[in-house]
């Protein structure tokens, strides 16, 4: 700037400096309100949607309910202390209810995306300048981990009256911070889907292959020590497990996540190494998707 | 200036060319029509121009800025109205127009003006709270035009606005057209209604295959091509033996040109006169000849003449060879971003 200027006498030149900072400034200040209108306008459409065909929502919470319902009452008359720690079965399968729930919640965040790409409402977005097509993603992230969290809080209301427990204060804590990240990371990968994939169909196969493998692979249903050793692997190595030890530890206890949580063929993991392992995870997705979205998106 | 400004715009989809070199130059204030069969490449030109597509190579300038370095200033500047109306079924009318009003940043004041005064002026306040699932293809298209005009653009952009409209949709958005050309808006409007882009251009183009073929107002483009088109039948059903034969005939009279028999019209023929009065001695001639004359009627030529007359066929022909080689699916996947 004082380049540009250099003709002018010095308080001029000062004069101008700062003038033009406070411009870049005014500038910044407006983009990140013009960003903050764009993104709350998309979301706001979303719960608009949710709000008016609310079924998916009901579906939502009461599929895992039902999970909890029936699958926690499979075990209940099993023999005590089978699971690790002497946890009752309803206990047990809580942590994995609320993971699976939040995860295949995630999972469907591409569908509307795309429906909007299918139907040409994304044009619409996409003609307008908006500030930055990124508030299209940011919309649905604060969408999906809205929802997550309304359906975490159901499934652990019921699970308390059931008599599965509560997290308590410093464990609820860990649970939303350990669902959020999961949220991240699975939302990145289905928007990043919903760009890939060529329609709706695609992308609901995809979920359809995706969803209960994952669950099964997983410690969802039963601790790493019931499974063979190829099955005890791929558990050990699934990313949801990394969502539900930490939550099942809030669950059982007074809470250390310096504590071992799981127990893997290549060795012991505590609670800070899982939310570390779910961090590099959804920064490695962010990073591995950005492309995609941004070649897609401009 | 022109406000829009195409240079050498070429674009593929694989080895389809839909653009060959398009050129486009649009004055300020003018309503422009863009007339061409489907699958011309008039979408395609719109789809660069709002910045959805970036063509394989050519130069873009709307308002003065480059569309293809400069995008998102572009994008302020234009409304752009789509083909297929893109409305979010769940949401009202009013709040699709609050959404849009939010993705181009006006603030609340300016939100509830505008969107109040297009409510009045497109009368949709009768429905505008209803949900958009429910509304008719003419409810649809007036709001999404009103989408497209909330930001008061300087340059408007409308992909076939009417089509599959009824007669009275169809005549409030062409007034609405004029009046907001008379505003001083630019516009752009492609069509492959003869009469749309009669009724409403102030100057046109003919795309056909990728390229502009013919330019100028649409008075400019029929008096160019000179003389009365006439129709003469010597019966009300000849057999294609007899029309060639008064076609042998009449190409014999002075002052008459380009005679076509017309298989689709029952094998009447077309043909293009100089003068007036060269119609009584055709009359004459075919008289003498001892045929009858069933009809013979004159007109003036029409723009269906000036695409003819381009292309060497007529606009429906042209709809009807593409429309067997077109893969719409393909072309919605296309267009899907």
């Amino acid at each position: 700037m004082l380049k540009k200027h250099k003709n002018l006498s010095p308080p001029l030149t000062l004069l101008v400096e700062v003038m033009t900072n406070s411009t870049i400034k005014m500038m910044k200040i407006n983009s990140i309100a013009n960003l903050n209108q764009e993104t709350l306008a998309l979301t706001k459409r979303l719960f608009l949607q949710l709000i008016r065909r609310p079924s998916t929502l009901f579906a939502g919470i009461l599929q895992p309910l039902i999970w909890l319902i029936l699958f926690g009452a499979l075990f209940s008359n099993a023999p005590e202390g089978l699971l690790p720690g002497g946890m009752n079965y309803g206990t047990f399968l809580g942590a994995g209810v609320i993971v699976f729930t939040a995860f295949s919640g995630a999972l469907n965040a591409g569908l509307p995306v795309m429906f909007d790409r299918e139907f040409g409402f994304l044009n619409r977005l996409l003609v307008a300048p908006l500030e930055s097509r990124n508030s299209i993603i940011f919309s649905s992230i604060i969408y999906i981990t809205s929802i997550s969290i309304l359906q975490s809080l159901a499934i652990m209301f019921t699970a308390s009256f059931l008599g599965y427990g509560w997290p308590g204060i410093g464990g609820l804590f860990v649970v939303v911070i350990t669902l959020l990240i999961l949220v991240f990371a699975v939302t990145a990968l289905s928007l990043g889907l919903a760009f890939a994939l060529p329609g709706h169909i695609e992308l609901i196969a995809v979920i359809f292959v995706v969803n209960l493998p994952l669950l099964f692979a997983s410690t969802a249903l039963a601790p790493i020590s019931f499974m063979p050793s190829w099955l005890g692997w791929l558990a050990a190595v699934n990313p949801l497990t990394f969502a539900i030890e930490p939550i099942r530890a809030a669950y059982s206890g007074p809470l250390n996540l310096a504590n071992v949580l799981i127990q893997a063929p290549y060795g012991d993991l505590n609670g800070y190494g899982c939310l570390s392992v779910l961090i590099g995870l959804t920064i490695g997705l962010f990073i591995l998707i950005s492309p995609l979205l941004n070649r897609k998106l401009s | 200036m022109h406000v829009i400004d195409t240079q050498e715009l070429v674009k593929s989809y694989g080895p389809v060319k839909a653009l060959k070199g398009l050129n486009l130059q649009i004055p300020k204030g003018c309503l422009y029509g863009l007339l061409g069969p489907n699958g011309a490449g008039k979408t395609t030109t719109l789809r660069i121009l709002c910045t959805l597509l970036a063509p394989d190579s050519g130069k873009v300038l709307i308002a003065g800025i480059n569309a293809l370095q400069d995008p998102r200033s572009v994008r302020k500047e234009i409304g752009y109205v789509a083909q297929e109306v893109a409305i979010d079924k769940i949401l009202s009318g009013r709040e699709l127009l609050q959404l849009q009003a939010d993705l181009y940043h006006l603030n609340n004041l300016e939100k509830e003006d505008r969107i109040n005064k297009l409510i009045a002026r497109l009368q949709m306040s009768e429905w505008i709270d209803r949900r958009c699932g429910t509304y008719s293809g003419g409810m649809k298209r007036k709001l999404d035009l009103a989408a497209g005009l909330i930001h008061k653009p300087k340059v408007l952009i409308l992909d076939e606005p009417t089509v599959g409209l009824d007669i009275e949709s169809r005549s409030s958005i062409w007034q609405l057209i004029k009046e907001l050309r008379d505003q001083g808006t630019t516009i752009l409007i492609s069509s492959h209604y003869l009469e749309e882009i009669e009724f409403l251009s102030d100057r046109m183009a003919i795309i056909d295959d990728g390229r502009v073929i013919a330019e100028g107002s649409p008075e400019h483009l029929k008096q160019e091509l000179g003389g009365d088109r006439v129709t003469l039948k010597v019966r009300e059903f000849s057999s294609q033996d007899e029309s060639e034969k008064v076609k042998q005939l009449v190409q014999s009279v002075e002052g008459v040109r380009q005679v076509v028999v017309n298989k689709s019209q029952g094998y009447s023929l077309n043909l293009v006169i100089e003068k007036e009065e060269v119609l009584n001695r055709l009359r004459n001639k075919v008289l003498e000849a001892e045929y009858q004359v069933f009809t013979l009627t004159q007109s003036r030529p029409s723009l269906d003449d000036v695409y003819l007359q381009a292309t060497g066929r007529t606009l429906m022909d042209a709809e009807l060879a593409v429309s067997t080689q077109r893969d719409l699916k393909k072309e919605s996947k296309q267009s899907m971003r």
